[in-house]
């Protein structure tokens, strides 16, 4: 990450029990991380309602990463299986509404993998540079939308 | 039809064990059917079957809950009934299913786009595959399958997948779904797929139509679009809240949705609302070969998991 390019908007949702503890971890061994992402701490992926990454990024979120334990390590026993299907299923959903799928991203990360954490975010972040921000979804762009469609016509 | 009274005499034989059997009656027009809840054997009389019958009688089911009920089903309604029992959002001792074969239901709003105007609908007349609807002194004259909802060109069940009672002969033909209308949507580019949602979603007035037609929306009372605890939609008109609202509903409808098409139906604005529910179908049959209402035992895909799954890779970085 050069240091000079604009920051994007980036929300992260992390599991309390490993991806935020890798996170700290990377902190605490002081990784040069990016700084584009905005962490939000929820007790288990298995918490993570796909609208909570639906409505961040029709809000304007320009990338949204999820992170929780390994299968097979979840606090609670079975949180992440369930969130491995409803993330992938969303993942798989995003395209036909035109919002571009590789801007939203699931990882496992445990609390010990602070040097993995920080390929994450830096890869995650490097991706949705490359994407540049995300289109807006407001009636600006519906107006805009209404014009392309009638010029069609 | 030919069935129409077989069903009706099997359903006055089940009626007094029943609190209410629900069917279809003749509507304002004789184009349009509208629900008929049957409490006595004089309301048994006015039930309709056949093509104009296209409302999905199950959005009905859970509404009732704790009475015994019997219910009229076409081959896709059956559907949504083994879906609720699923579910388990309605008991299977107080459902009574009285299934009839389909062949298809007329899409209103396709004669309507054929005729210009739906206002004055003097008479219509079924024959075996033709439509001929005498409006405003004209005769138009449809093959059924022209004017047919869009779900019966790939239907698949025909015939009820569930039943207590089966009347009239079941029809061997099916056709096969292989959800090509998405693909065919998926070859725009993401450019193009963003302003067709923007543009049909800013059409949307939030009447909540799709959802209240709905048989899979069960939340009632405490649906996201209205709770304000928690408060996931603004009472803003805005595109993005409009369109965050059918992402939720089909969200919810991931792995349930039976494709019945009445959300579509119901819409005043014409949006194409199905679509994405069938695109979310689609995905989940990729990922766990999964139908939503096909077999009553089965456990809806997001509602389960498997340790090592056999579709989804794992996420390397």
């Amino acid at each position: 990450m050069s240091a000079d390019a604009t920051e994007l908007r980036i929300v992260g949702f992390l599991c309390n029990w490993c991806s935020y503890g890798g996170a700290d971890t990377a902190g605490v061994g002081r990784f040069q991380q990016p700084t584009d992402l905005r962490i939000i701490r929820v007790p288990c992926s298995g918490r993570i309602d796909p609208l909570f990454v639906v409505k961040s990024l029709i809000e304007g979120a320009d990338g949204v990463l999820v992170s929780g334990c390994h299968p097979r390590d979840c606090h609670y026993s079975e949180g992440n299986y369930y969130a491995r299907r409803r993330l992938e299923v969303l993942k798989r959903f995003l395209p036909i509404l035109g919002i571009d799928p590789r801007r939203f991203e699931y990882t496992w990360v445990s609390a010990s993998e602070g040097q993995k954490w920080k390929t994450v975010v830096s890869k995650f972040t490097e991706h949705i540079h490359e994407l540049g921000p995300a289109p807006r979804l407001d009636s600006e762009a519906c107006a805009q939308a209404a014009a392309i469609a009638l010029q069609g016509l | 039809m030919h069935y129409l009274e077989e069903l009706k005499q099997k359903i006055k034989d089940r009626l007094p064990e029943l609190d209410v059997v629900i069917g279809w009656e003749q509507g304002f027009d004789p184009l349009r059917a509208t629900p008929l809840f049957m409490k006595t054997p004089e309301d048994v009389d006015r039930l309709i079957a056949g093509p104009l019958c296209v409302h999905n009688l199950a959005t009905h089911l859970t509404g009732l809950k704790g009475r015994k009920v019997g219910i009229i089903v076409k081959g896709c309604d059956s559907r949504t009934v083994v879906e609720l029992l699923q579910e388990k959002l309605i008991d299977r001792g107080d459902v009574v299913v009285f299934g009839i074969p389909c062949s298809g239901v007329v899409s209103v709003r396709k004669i309507g786009r054929e005729l210009g105007t739906l206002d004055y609908v003097e008479s219509v007349d079924l024959s075996g595959d033709t439509v001929k609807v005498t409006s405003e002194g004209m005769e138009h004259s449809f093959a059924l399958a022209d004017v047919a909802a869009d779900k019966c060109g790939r239907c698949q069940y025909r015939s009820p997948l569930l039943s207590d009672v089966m009347v009239g002969e079941i029809p061997d033909e099916s056709a096969t779904d292989d959800y090509s209308d998405v693909a065919e949507f998926e070859k725009l580019s993401l450019e193009e797929r963003r302003g067709h949602w923007l543009n049909a979603m800013d059409r949307c007035v939030r009447c909540y139509a799709c959802r209240n037609a709905c048989p899979m929306c069960v939340c009632r009372d405490h649906c996201v679009a209205q709770s304000r605890d928690p408060h996931w939609m603004t009472q803003e008109d805005t595109v993005q809240n409009k369109l965050l609202f059918q992402i939720i509903h089909t969200m919810h409808l991931a792995g349930r949705c039976t494709e019945c098409g009445e959300c579509e139906r119901s819409c005043p604005m014409s949006i194409p609302l199905l679509l994405l529910r069938r695109k979310m179908n689609k995905e989940i049959n990729d990922l766990f070969d999964y139908r939503a209402g096909t077999c009553v035992d089965d456990i809806p895909p997001l509602q389960s998991f498997k340790i090592e799954e056999e579709n989804i890779t794992e996420r390397g970085w």
